[in-house]
């Protein structure tokens, strides 16, 4: 066993690695379906689009500027998605609303090809986080060990932020009756917006770590981090966060080890076997909802 | 005594069905009003749209001399109208303390006082603090319906059919509770199917029937109607 994780660490520190970029892109999917019951299938692309605007800022503007910018411009275009997009379809059936989800994120994997001409764009170099540093003998780049870090902390205190605050009560109201949190005086709209904003802040930090990992952004570069993090939050139950969080790490540390084994052709597959079989096993995931509702 | 609510020429339609066709009533000050009348006749429907949660097509709903028809609902609450819902409808996956913390959102001041003063009101609630409101009896979640309503501080307390489902014995806890909130200086707006608790209980009814109300009196009067023992009493 300590042979295979020696010989497997660079894989293992790799996984945990992108496990928690995925982690981070995963509580978006997951917030918005516990609060909209919404797949929002737009949150691969805008995750995308956080890494464009850092490209297209750091052509101009110095590093300490371009990363506050690109998480609020992240934050702000998600904002604006669910107000155009989403919010006039709150009376509508859950399939239109799915149906312009789809359409938005077509719409940006558009945009973001019009404005990069359909090519890679290099990901800039963010000083330390790219700079190289040694894990017990493997050498890897520093993003690698502060990504779990930083995202057990934030994940943590998104938690005590649901569980304390006053708006986190609010929100966990929202997501199990609007028209009952409605009566309490809660403003559903101002909610549903904050789930959007807390999703894609964690979005946008994602981004600057995986990208400065990965290196360059396409327009369709979205896509499968976003993909692996939906799967991520099916696996653990979506609507729950600490389930998302697990669901994320578990496929990322799977796949680097199965590319580590030299099945590298296989790694992505894994993810969607595994979607396969939860779907069939249990389609709830690990933390899903219990269905509690007493009619 | 004045007018706490007016309600002027209410109509209100879902689709193309009218539920209410031009209803009138008034809430005086410091009373317990009842409206009573049997399923769908817009009862849910009245409360709905005073609180705002639904739209009136027409009429108004006067409250402390201002006209609120069709405000949000979080305007209305924040005024001092709150409504206790038809099904209790709390919040399963709370404990009992955020029940009542969420009742109290539109405040931003020091909860301490109401929270002792709706555990006063029910000690059931108050022994069970932490439990989870999915798991509470339903005369438990009727009592924390309640508490969590009084925890905006209201003026006017609506009740969407409080003894639904509860047996007698909770269901009079349940009533001389309303008329201790009523005495402490809450007006309240009483819906129910059960008329016999709710007359007895009321200084004013109104009976409703598909949309329009059709009968007016004392709670006493009502209650030795002939018409109404036939209708809602089954004697
Ligand atoms: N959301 C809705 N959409 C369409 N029709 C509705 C809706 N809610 C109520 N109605 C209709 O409006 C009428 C009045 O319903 P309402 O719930 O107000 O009656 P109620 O007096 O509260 O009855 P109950 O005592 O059974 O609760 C009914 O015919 C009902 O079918
Ligand atoms: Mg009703």
């Amino acid at each position: 066993m300590s042979d295979f994780i020696q010989a497997n660490l660079p894989y293992i520190l790799a996984g945990i690695s992108v496990g928690g970029q995925y982690a981070l892109i995963a509580i978006g999917y997951t917030m918005v379906y516990g609060i909209l019951r919404l797949i929002n299938f737009a949150h691969g692309d805008v995750f995308m689009a956080a890494g464009l605007i850092m490209i297209f800022a750091t052509a101009s503007l110095p590093m300490y500027i371009s990363i506050p910018l690109v998480i609020i411009a992240t934050v702000l275009l998600g904002v604006v998605i669910e107000r155009v997009a989403y919010k006039p379809l709150r009376s509508a059936p859950r399939m239109s609303v799915m149906i312009s989800a789809i359409g938005v994120s077509y719409l940006i994997q558009n945009c973001a090809l019009y404005f990069t001409g359909g090519l890679p764009r290099t990901y800039p170099a963010i000083p330390w986080l790219s700079d190289s540093i040694t894990i017990l003998g493997a050498t890897t780049k520093r993003v690698t060990a502060i990504t779990p870090i930083l995202t057990i902390i934030l994940v943590l205190a998104l938690v005590l932020f649901i569980k304390k605050t006053k708006v986190g009560l609010a929100m966990r109201a929202v997501s199990r009756d609007f028209q009952t949190s409605r009566l309490m005086g809660v403003k559903i709209d101002t909610v549903i917006s904050m789930t959007f904003i807390i999703g894609c802040l964690l979005a946008a930090i994602g981004s600057l770590l995986y990208f400065t990992n990965y290196q360059s952004v396409t327009p369709t570069a979205g896509a499968m981090p976003g993909l692996k993090a939906f799967v991520a939050a099916v696996f653990g139950g979506i609507g729950s966060i600490p389930g998302a969080v697990i669901g994320a790490f578990l496929i990322g540390i799977v796949e680097n080890i199965i590319k580590g084994i030299g099945w590298t052709t296989f790694s992505d597959a894994f993810t969607f076997v595994l979607l396969i079989v939860i779907l069939m096993v249990k389609p709830t995931g690990i933390f899903g909802e219990k269905n509690t509702d007493k009619v | 005594m004045s007018n706490i609510l007016e309600i002027k020429d209410l109509k209100v339609n879902y689709g193309g069905i009218e539920a209410v066709k031009g209803v009138s009533f008034d809430v005086e000050e410091g009373e317990i009003i009842t409206l009573i009348g049997s399923n769908g006749a817009g009862k849910s429907t009245i409360l709905n749209t005073i609180v705002g949660l639904v739209k009136a097509a027409s009429g108004n709903v006067i409250f402390q001399g201002q006209d609120i028809t069709n405000k949000d609902t979080n305007y209305i609450v924040s005024n001092g109208i709150t409504l206790v819902p038809e099904g209790r409808k709390i919040f399963p996956d709370m404990s009992v303390l955020e029940n009542l913390k969420i009742g109290a959102y539109m405040r931003n001041d020091d909860l301490s006082k109401d929270i002792e003063w709706v555990y006063s009101l029910f000690p059931r609630l108050k022994e069970r603090s932490w439990q989870l409101g999915g798991t509470l009896s339903g005369g438990e979640q009727q009592m924390l319906a309640v508490g969590r309503a009084l925890m905006s501080r209201p003026k006017l307390m609506m009740m969407d059919e409080p003894s639904l489902g509860l047996a007698p014995i909770i269901v009079r806890d349940i009533f001389s509770i309303i008329k201790e909130i009523n005495n402490q200086g809450v007006t309240i707006l009483l819906v129910e199917q059960n008329a016999n608790m709710a007359l007895k209980t009321a200084s004013k009814a109104y009976v409703l029937e598909t949309g329009n109300i059709t009968m007016t009196g004392s709670g006493e009067e009502l209650l030795h109607n002939e018409a109404i023992r036939e209708a809602y009493l089954g004697t």
